[in-house]
């Protein structure tokens, strides 16, 4: 990287980028994430829309499902750039967590959704067309339980995104240590 | 760090300067604002006051009938019934539905009563439903649940409002008869629907009901034609009700009728015309339309109300197999949203024994 781009006062190491595939990723589901907490927020919430919402919210979620179990596999192959120095031990370890509490939940969000369609014995049916199969028993209390779950879930990512996404950009205009670049894709621009 | 004497703190080595932090928290507030913001919006914390949710109708149930634990916030005194529906395959002009190839398909469903009271008396007056899941718990199971009235509200706000007029008064037991016709007069739509229901007095029992559709479906055949339809089913000479009395006098008669034989009906499916409404259920299609005989629902036992039966299912009408799809009717994505909402609520109650025992009802 040319020093003129560098304009941070301290003098940081260049990070290094995710790979593509890996961004990519990463990018897919902070949009299909988004998505599914957003309408599944607002579906509860709103009679005329409910029944249009429910199909989508249940589509994303089976893409949710697909793409991070992929993530995952891609993730085991894949140890992720070093940090920039700016990251401390401390903030390390928490870091750690964060990422490890994030993957959790998008694992299980979508499965606790499953569940819970499965446990009021209605068919599971993404895409309007796709049938999957019933993967907990027709089953009131199981169902109360995923019910509850899947909200409280749902309240979990909100906070632990939140958290995500307030590092990074604290990171990136505070010290300015190019965090959030390690996973953008440089749109080409002219040498100059 | 804190300790120093160095007047400028850092952060991962890097001093912080007021420029970066107020140009962090910026960033970092703004992004929190419009991403909880959202959020916020999405759940309704914000933004909803104006507008009726699924929770309003659970709160006004609850305000009209008191706290009805465990039970349906609706239709909250019923019965668990099961039989078999025996399609003679004339279905198939209209729908792909597996339900309408010749052949037998299970059927589970429940009898009940409208209104918000589980342990209401029985009277012939109240609105009858009944809620069936054909093919129950299938792929391709297809859930209704129908009133023995040809017509019903045809708006969410219609029906709320009725709900809030019908409470009844603490002082004559009955609804306040100013709040009703206060209500009619805001609804012409529905005061009309009342005299059509008017016109038909309801016939002694459960097992010699007729039960309506009440929204219009798509049916949706293998070569893709896309027919609207209203169905029914018109009961087939039941044997006639011992006369009973008393708080579940139509309920024990039907318990009675099922033990001493099979209730049959016919499903009749009847194809609206380009001109008949499609989205309104208050109005009814004239009565010379074409109706289809698709075949026999034959109940053949009936049971308390306990786990694992109908008590558990949601007989939301929006679980359609491939061959019936959702039309355009306004009430069809709100009646979803409502029985899930009281889905939820009833499921995260403790629940306690139904008014109507089957096994307390003498032969």
């Amino acid at each position: 990287m040319s020093p003129e781009i560098d304009d941070t006062a301290a003098t940081v190491t260049p990070p290094q980028k995710f790979t593509a595939l890996s961004r990519m990723f990463h990018w897919l589901t902070a949009i299909l994430i988004f998505a599914a907490l957003l309408i599944g927020f607002t579906m509860v919430n709103w009679l005329a829309g409910y029944a249009t919402l429910r199909v989508v919210h249940m589509s994303i979620g089976a893409l949710v499902l697909v793409v991070v179990v992929l993530r995952i596999i891609n993730r085991i192959g894949h140890h992720p750039p070093a940090w920039p120095p700016t990251v401390g031990r401390r903030e390390g370890k928490a870091v750690i967590w964060l990422e490890r509490a994030l993957y959790a939940l998008m694992l299980a969000q979508p499965l606790v959704g499953w569940a819970m369609v499965s446990a009021t014995g209605k068919p599971v049916r993404v895409f309007g067309v796709l049938p999957l199969p019933r993967i907990a028993p027709f089953n009131i209390d199981v169902y109360s339980v995923l019910r509850e779950t899947h909200s409280i879930l749902a309240y979990l990512l909100v906070v632990v995104i939140a958290a995500h996404v307030s590092l990074i950009l604290a990171h990136t205009t505070v010290l300015r240590d190019g965090m959030l670049r390690r996973m953008t894709f440089q749109l080409r621009r002219s040498t100059k | 760090m804190t300790a120093s004497p160095s007047p400028r703190p850092t952060w991962g080595g890097v001093p912080l300067t007021r420029r970066r932090l107020v140009l962090g928290m910026a960033a970092v507030g703004g992004f929190l604002a419009v991403d909880l913001g959202a959020v916020a919006w999405a759940g309704g914390w914000i933004g909803a006051a104006h507008r009726l949710i699924p929770d309003d109708f659970i709160k006004a149930f609850a305000w009209v009938n008191g706290k009805q634990p465990g039970f349906r916030k609706n239709h909250g005194k019923g019965v668990a019934v099961a039989g078999y529906f025996e399609s003679n395959g004339n279905g198939r002009e209209l729908s792909s539905a597996p339900v309408f190839q010749a052949g037998r398909t299970p059927v589970v469903g429940r009898f009940s009563l409208a209104g918000g009271n589980a342990h209401a008396a029985d009277a012939t007056a109240t609105a009858r439903g009944l809620g069936l899941a054909f093919g129950f718990p299938g792929g391709s199971q297809w859930r209704t649940a129908m009133l023995n009235l040809p017509v019903f509200d045809n708006s969410p706000q219609g029906f709320y409002d009725r709900l809030l007029a019908s409470k009844a008064s603490p002082d004559t037991g009955k609804p306040d008869p100013k709040a009703m016709a206060a209500f009619l007069a805001a609804h012409p739509e529905t005061a009309k629907a009342m005299k059509i229901i008017g016109q038909t007095p309801p016939s002694p029992g459960f097992a010699d009901s007729t039960f309506w559709s009440l929204n219009t479906f798509y049916f949706v055949s293998e070569s893709g034609s896309r027919t609207p339809v209203r169905w029914s089913l018109v009961p087939v000479t039941p044997p006639a009700p011992r006369p009973t009395s008393g708080p579940n006098a139509l309920f024990d008669a039907v318990v009675r009728q099922i033990r001493s034989g099979p209730l049959q009906w016919k499903l009749m499916l009847t194809v609206g015309e380009p001109e008949d409404p499609l989205d309104d259920a208050t109005l009814p299609w004239p009565a010379d339309r074409r109706a289809i005989d698709a075949g026999t629902l034959t109940l053949t036992s009936i049971e308390t109300e306990r786990a694992g039966n109908a008590r558990d299912i949601n007989f939301d009408p929006l679980v359609l197999p491939p061959g019936i799809e959702r039309s355009g009717d306004p009430l069809l994505s709100p009646r979803s949203a409502v029985y899930a909402a009281s889905y939820r609520v009833r499921a995260r109650e403790s629940t306690s024994a139904p008014a109507v025992n089957v096994d307390q009802v003498t032969p």
